[in-house]
């Protein structure tokens, strides 16, 4: 039996606060240590990252490390191992919580293979084993088609976690915690991997993955002109514009945008499938969106297995006409 | 002349059919369709278009490396003819591609077995397994750098660069070769097999391994076992919205999206 206790979750911030999904994380990780009767702790690791202490103690983390330095980049895990190394060594934590961003899939498996153990990916569920208290994860796999259900038998267990499968935390201000500092003391010349420049495309409106309404195309959309119309009408739900991947191949649209399996898993509150025949490589990107209206001329595509509503129309007498109406809503709501 | 190798795996058609799809529940695997052959996971094959590209532009040689219990001798060749210049099978019964520490051991152990390396490839994760730690894994045993969600790969001189996909646009990233490099699909298609590749890819040389032959006495055991393996159903009944003209069905279609109260 290992003498390894609590759960340790790796938060990443934005702006001013906690990123939703590691308030995902801290809800998932607070459920497990009352299960578990075990200690809470998160790490922040970035240049001023204590100033989000404060949050993830209102969230109800009992203890937070902090690791601070500038020297930290987003797309760089190289320093992030290190620092994260030092809390767990310190703590030697059970379970180790991430996320399934760019950071956490990079951080996730290097950890753990310096462990010399595996990490469990993208999990969608966490519960515990009755008998043997350990972690049970279930994750998708064969493109989402299935999912499994795994046990990692040794210490520690190290799960990334796919945004919006758990509740976030409540915040409570009125909780106490600790917050416990550790120098970072990285020297830059041990860092291989060196980042050289950061540029930001500035892709028009709401990014893909926090869209609340997506609206997708497919082969059937036919021509770069036909996605501008798709933009006019996420335009005016304050959405995002997605494709399937021959459009991206096609370059009617900007590769960032394509949603499946290889490329961007979405799951907004509505998501609307145009002339797209619903390939289960694309359904593994959007399947758990609250709400698929699938809009397409043949009645026998795929999409319409997937979909909550259809229509059964060409997407040119459609959505020209859903945008009308849209403006004269929107006009009225004013 | 540089060495890049790219790892590429053979996967269960991720395009094919829902319906030819079925899960062992005992085993906990998927159960191969014999309507459908095995493809070269998606993932891997922007991987070696990014090697490819890497070749258009200096003197490189590129070995692909697979793994798995039985690899279909059609699938496997394909890279070969899309312009690879040599391939090494790694092929043992022992092997099982959920046991990600054994399949970056024995990749790891392959590479070291070439000698010289300046790069390695490989797909962002799995089109299968869907975990994304192989490459991660590689670059841990072989003590080497690696950046993930590439886009771009070059190699110039002894640095590896490369333009690392983020969230709200991309960083570029310099690591000294030999680095491990992984791929997302923004790196691009595989080109299609040039006639003189494709007949020559007969004549390449393919290398068949077992884990004995690797020099790997003692297999890693997996940490994780599986509990339980479930198809998901992902069949709605999916409410047509009807009228006897484009605008009733938009009004129609208006009308229940504002009762869901997503509009």
């Amino acid at each position: 039996m290992s003498i390894n206790k609590g759960i340790l979750v790796f938060c990443e911030f934005s702006g001013d606060s906690l990123t939703s999904l590691t308030l995902e994380l801290i809800g998932a990780g607070s459920r497990l240590a009352k299960s578990l009767d075990e200690e809470l702790s998160a790490v922040l690791i970035g240049d001023n990252a204590g100033r989000y202490a404060q949050e993830a103690i209102s969230s109800g983390v009992s203890k937070v490390y902090v690791i601070e330095d500038p020297l930290f980049k987003e797309s760089l895990c190289e320093p992030y191992l290190i620092a994260l190394n030092k809390v767990i060594h310190q703590i030697s934590p059970s379970i180790i919580l991430l996320g399934q961003t760019t950071l956490g899939r990079d951080l996730a498996p290097c950890l753990a293979f310096h462990l010399n153990t595996v990490a469990t990916m993208d999990c969608v569920g966490l519960e515990l084993d009755p008998s043997s208290r350990r972690l049970l994860m279930t994750r998708p796999v064969y493109g989402g088609n299935a999912e499994v259900i795994q046990i990692c038998e040794t210490d520690p267990q190290i799960v990334t976690v796919r945004a919006k499968s758990f509740d976030p935390a409540i915040q409570d201000g009125s909780r106490q915690g600790e917050i416990i500092r550790i120098p970072a003391e990285i020297d830059p010349q041990q860092l291989r991997t060196k980042m050289i420049s950061v540029h930001t495309e500035s892709q028009a409106g709401v990014k893909l993955e926090e869209a609340r309404v997506v609206v997708a195309g497919g082969r059937g959309i036919g021509s770069a002109d036909g996605f501008k119309q798709l933009g006019e009408l996420a335009g005016i739900l304050n959405g995002a514009v997605g494709a399937t991947r021959p459009p991206c191949d096609k370059k009617w649209i900007a590769d960032s945008q394509q949603i499946g399996l290889t490329g961007k898993i979405v799951s907004p509150d509505l998501y609307f499938a145009v002339g797209l025949s619903g390939a289960s490589q694309h359904l593994s990107g959007c399947y758990t969106s609250r709400i698929i209206v699938a809009i397409n001329k043949d009645p026998e595509a795929n999409i319409f297995k997937a979909a909550h509503y259809g229509i059964v129309d060409d997407w040119k007498n459609i959505v020209p006409l859903l945008i009308s109406r849209l403006k004269e809503v929107a006009v009225h709501n004013k | 002349m540089k060495n890049i190798v790219v790892c590429m795996k053979q996967v269960l058609d991720p395009e094919a059919p829902l319906s030819l799809f079925k899960i062992d529940p005992e085993a906990k695997r998927a159960i191969l369709p014999k309507a459908t052959p095995p493809v070269i996971s998606p993932f891997d094959e922007n991987a070696l278009e990014a090697a490819l590209k890497i070749k258009d532009s200096q003197p490189a040689k590129v070995t692909v490396i697979s793994l798995g219990k039985k690899l279909s001798r059609a699938v496997v060749r394909a890279p070969l003819a899309a312009g690879a210049d040599e391939l090494i099978l790694l092929e043992d019964d022992l092997f099982d591609e959920f046991n990600t520490l054994l399949t970056a051991h024995a990749l790891s152990s392959a590479i070291r077995n070439l000698g010289q390396y300046d790069l390695i490839l490989c797909g962002i994760q799995a089109a299968d397994t869907n975990a994304g730690q192989v490459g991660i894994g590689i670059a841990s045993i072989l003590d080497i750098p690696f950046i993930t969600f590439a886009r771009k790969v070059e190699l110039i001189g002894n640095t590896v660069r490369v333009e690392k996909v983020l969230p709200h646009g991309f960083a570029v990233i310099e690591a000294p070769a030999p680095a491990v490099v992984s791929t997302s699909y923004e790196a691009g298609e595989l080109r299609e097999p040039g006639v003189e590749a494709f007949m020559s890819a007969s004549k390449k040389p393919v290398t068949v391994m077992n884990a004995q032959q690797l020099g790997m006495t003692t297999v890693p055991a997996s940490p994780v076992s599986f509990r339980k393996m479930y198809q998901l159903n992902r069949e709605r009944k999916c409410e047509i919205i009807t009228g006897s003209s484009p605008s009733e069905k938009v009004d129609r279609l208006m009308s229940v999206l504002q009762q869901a109260k997503v509009l």
